[in-house]
């Protein structure tokens, strides 16, 4: 860090260290912003009249049960297409209703782990005699990948790769939550690919935030403005990791969103059907869309009725007020997303030990 | 002679001439000295009543990285084993799996980087054994390796033996072979320029036995597999005490971390094959640190944190913020096979 760097980190600190006032609830919407929060030890800085809410942030979290029953209906119904899937390491122990991809996996389905959504496509291309999905979770962060994929397996003229989609956007999910918090720590990654017009507008209708980064000062400085501004009354909205996140955003990546998916009503684990909060594959690539392809039947998910990730994803019990939390569910035995996905809110109060 | 373009048969595994000619051509050529031998057992001689053995075996993919190969690997990593009991390593036994269809030519390069690094860590390859499994019965080449040393007088280190008030000391920086192993492998589309840090380290551990009280290097591990982080946690565990580490001191190269941010990785907990966690009383932790210094293997050692009564087992960082945090308990990850 240089001599400056720790002069701003200290300013921002002594900041939120010395607020008393009225209670500001701060609720951030990013894995990673989660786990950067406990890796520093953040919390243990905040006077108590500053609470930070860990919010929907998690791709992995926020994903459905049904959406894994759908996979392993692909991966191993007898009346279905037996399919190889392709999915991010995290995902292949997220439960299902019964089972998860990792159990799936000793009963024969085939599950390939890749890195990359491209990767998926270059293993469809490579295995012209298997069918292929590829699980496209996450945010407006992942979905290009998702589309450079299709388009790749489009070039390759593959037959054999489909999409099974649960992708998810942020600005629904910013206008339900709204209630829950006096400000958002708005996700880096996502806004460096959606640009600022969305918070901006968020501001009109009253909801408050800054876009932050990932360091300790620009985590710091980011929560320093907040401090600053909520007393204020005024709603608000700064950009505070503006050496990534552009005004425009990436409009070659969201031009690539467009040219693939529609928004379209989504279930969020916990938080129910929103509208509007879920991207699909457009009608012209219903033959890349493997719900159409090969027509999943309609299926009902239930997670563990013990589980509370949904509360704990708004905001609403943290994870030691979940009666499965550190006895049943573990990271070693995960039962609810939150603890499975490294960038999970459990998984996070599990592995730093602020219990 | 060998063929440029050949390739490993199960021919070369089946004991006839395919067999002598392998070794002949390849592993006496290279790793011959004068205990190598035809005969079924090498005849050693040893100064020393008490010896450490250890063996290892060795599975790296992809075989040959940035920075080394399996070769350099299997030497370095049963030598650094011996060498962290206080033992001078002498002699080594490699047992090779080799699979069909390996080129020769990668054996010849596997075998020429073993002699090499032998030869700097000052051991002899005494004995070897060649197998040749089926196309996919392994990957590549497995090699296993044992090693025997002397243990020197006055050294006894244990990793049951940290006391609280140690310092805990790295070699150099942390976690450079596991990343360099993740670059290697492209899944991640990523390009950095790390090299590993595979090297054999009796050159460190070897002035250590001529400090004043040798007895105080009270523990002393190679991170290997698992990271410095893991070693910190079985020693925790063993000497049931807690350890402390200073964030801003654990010394970690740019492209490392670079890698480790965008992946959501813990340096900590990356692969090391070439750097030793030491600990030693605090009151010795400079006299310690300057002779580490000295040698080329150690020349970024750092102090890294002290060990403390509280929290027994576990191991915590204060963070750049002034904050208290805990290093997450190594876990299951399914990061791929790196050493």
């Amino acid at each position: 860090m240089t001599p400056e760097q720790k002069e701003k980190l200290q300013k921002a600190k002594d900041l939120i260290t010395s607020y008393r006032g009225p209670r500001i609830r701060i609720m951030e919407v990013c894995g990673t912003h989660t786990h950067e929060i406990f890796r520093l030890g953040l919390r243990q800085l905040l006077p108590p009249d500053i609470t930070l809410i860990s919010g929907p942030g998690c791709p992995v979290c926020v994903t459905p049960t049904t959406f894994i029953d759908e996979a392993l209906w692909l991966a191993l119904a007898a009346d279905g297409p037996r399919a190889t899937i392709c999915t991010f390491g995290d995902l292949i122990r997220v439960p299902g209703t019964t089972a998860s991809l990792a159990t799936a996996r000793a009963e024969g389905a085939k599950i390939q782990i890749v890195y990359t959504p491209l990767d998926a496509a270059e293993y469809a291309h490579a295995h012209p005699e298997e069918t292929v999905v590829f699980l496209s979770v996450g945010f407006e962060t992942t979905v290009p990948s998702s589309c450079l994929a299709l388009q790749r397996a489009q070039e390759y003229g593959c037959t054999n790769f489909t999409l099974l989609t649960a992708n998810k956007v942020m600005p629904p999910a910013y206008r339900a939550m709204a209630s829950s918090c006096d400000a958002y720590l708005y996700p880096g990654h996502v806004c460096a690919i959606t640009g600022t017009s969305i918070p901006e507008q968020l501001v009109h209708d009253g909801i408050s935030g800054v876009v932050a980064g990932f360091t300790a000062a620009e985590l710091l400085t980011a929560i320093a403005v907040i401090v600053k501004r909520v007393p204020l009354g005024q709603p608000f909205f700064v950009n505070c990791y503006p050496r990534v996140v552009k005004p425009a955003g990436s409009p070659k990546a969201m031009a690539l969103i467009d040219k693939y998916m529609q928004p379209v009503d989504a279930e969020w684990r916990g938080l129910g059907i929103m509208p509007a909060s879920g991207l699909a594959l457009r009608p012209d690539y219903a033959a890349f869309d493997a719900r159409k392809r090969f027509r999943i039947p309609p299926l009902d998910g239930h997670p563990n009725p013990a589980c509370r990730c949904g509360e704990i994803l708004q905001g609403r019990c943290t994870p030691p007020e979940c009666p499965l939390f550190g006895k049943t569910c573990t990271i070693e035995h995960p039962i609810g997303a939150c603890m499975v996905s490294r960038e999970g809110t459990c998984s996070a109060f599990y592995q730093y030990g602020n219990y | 002679m060998l063929n440029d373009n050949e390739k490993v048969t199960l021919a070369h595994g089946a004991g006839g001439k395919k067999t002598s000619e392998l070794i002949h051509d390849i592993f006496q050529k290279h790793l011959g000295n004068r205990y190598f031998t035809a005969d079924d057992a090498a005849v050693l001689e040893l100064d020393s009543r008490h010896i450490a053995v250890t063996t290892d075996g060795f599975i790296v993919s992809p075989w040959q990285f940035p920075g080394g190969n399996i070769g350099e690997l299997c030497i370095c990593g049963t030598v650094n084993d011996l060498s962290c009991m206080g033992a001078r390593p002498k002699y080594l036994t490699c047992a090779f799996q080799i699979e069909e269809g390996t080129p020769l030519r990668d054996l010849e390069l596997i075998a020429s980087s073993m002699a090499e690094t032998a030869a700097a860590a000052g051991v002899h390859i005494v004995a070897g054994d060649t197998k040749v499994a089926g196309k996919g019965q392994v990957d590549h080449c497995f090699i296993t390796t044992t090693g025997i040393g002397e243990l020197q007088p006055g050294l006894c280190p244990s990793g049951s033996r940290a006391a609280a008030g140690d310092a805990v000391i790295v070699t150099g920086d942390v976690g450079r072979h596991g990343c360099a192993i993740l670059l290697a492998r492209g899944d991640y589309g990523i390009d950095a320029a790390v090299t590993s840090d595979a090297a054999p380290l009796w050159s460190i551990v070897e002035p250590l036995t001529k400090i004043a009280a040798p007895e105080d290097l009270h523990t002393m591990r190679d991170a290997t597999r698992g990271g410095v982080g893991t070693v910190l946690y079985e020693i925790a565990g063993e000497s049931g005490v807690g350890i402390e580490l200073n964030s801003a001191a654990i010394p970690v190269d740019p492209a490392v971390r670079g890698t480790c941010d965008m992946l959501g990785l813990e340096p900590l907990y990356l692969a090391c094959e070439g750097r030793l966690v030491i600990f030693t009383p605090a009151e010795r932790a400079d006299e310690v640190l300057a002779v580490i210094r000295q040698t080329e293997q150690g020349r970024g050692a750092a102090r890294i944190g002290t060990v403390v009564s509280d929290h027994p087992g576990k191991v915590t960082i204060n963070t750049v913020l002034g904050t208290q945090t805990i290093l997450p308990a190594p876990g299951g990850e399914l990061l791929p096979r790196i050493c």
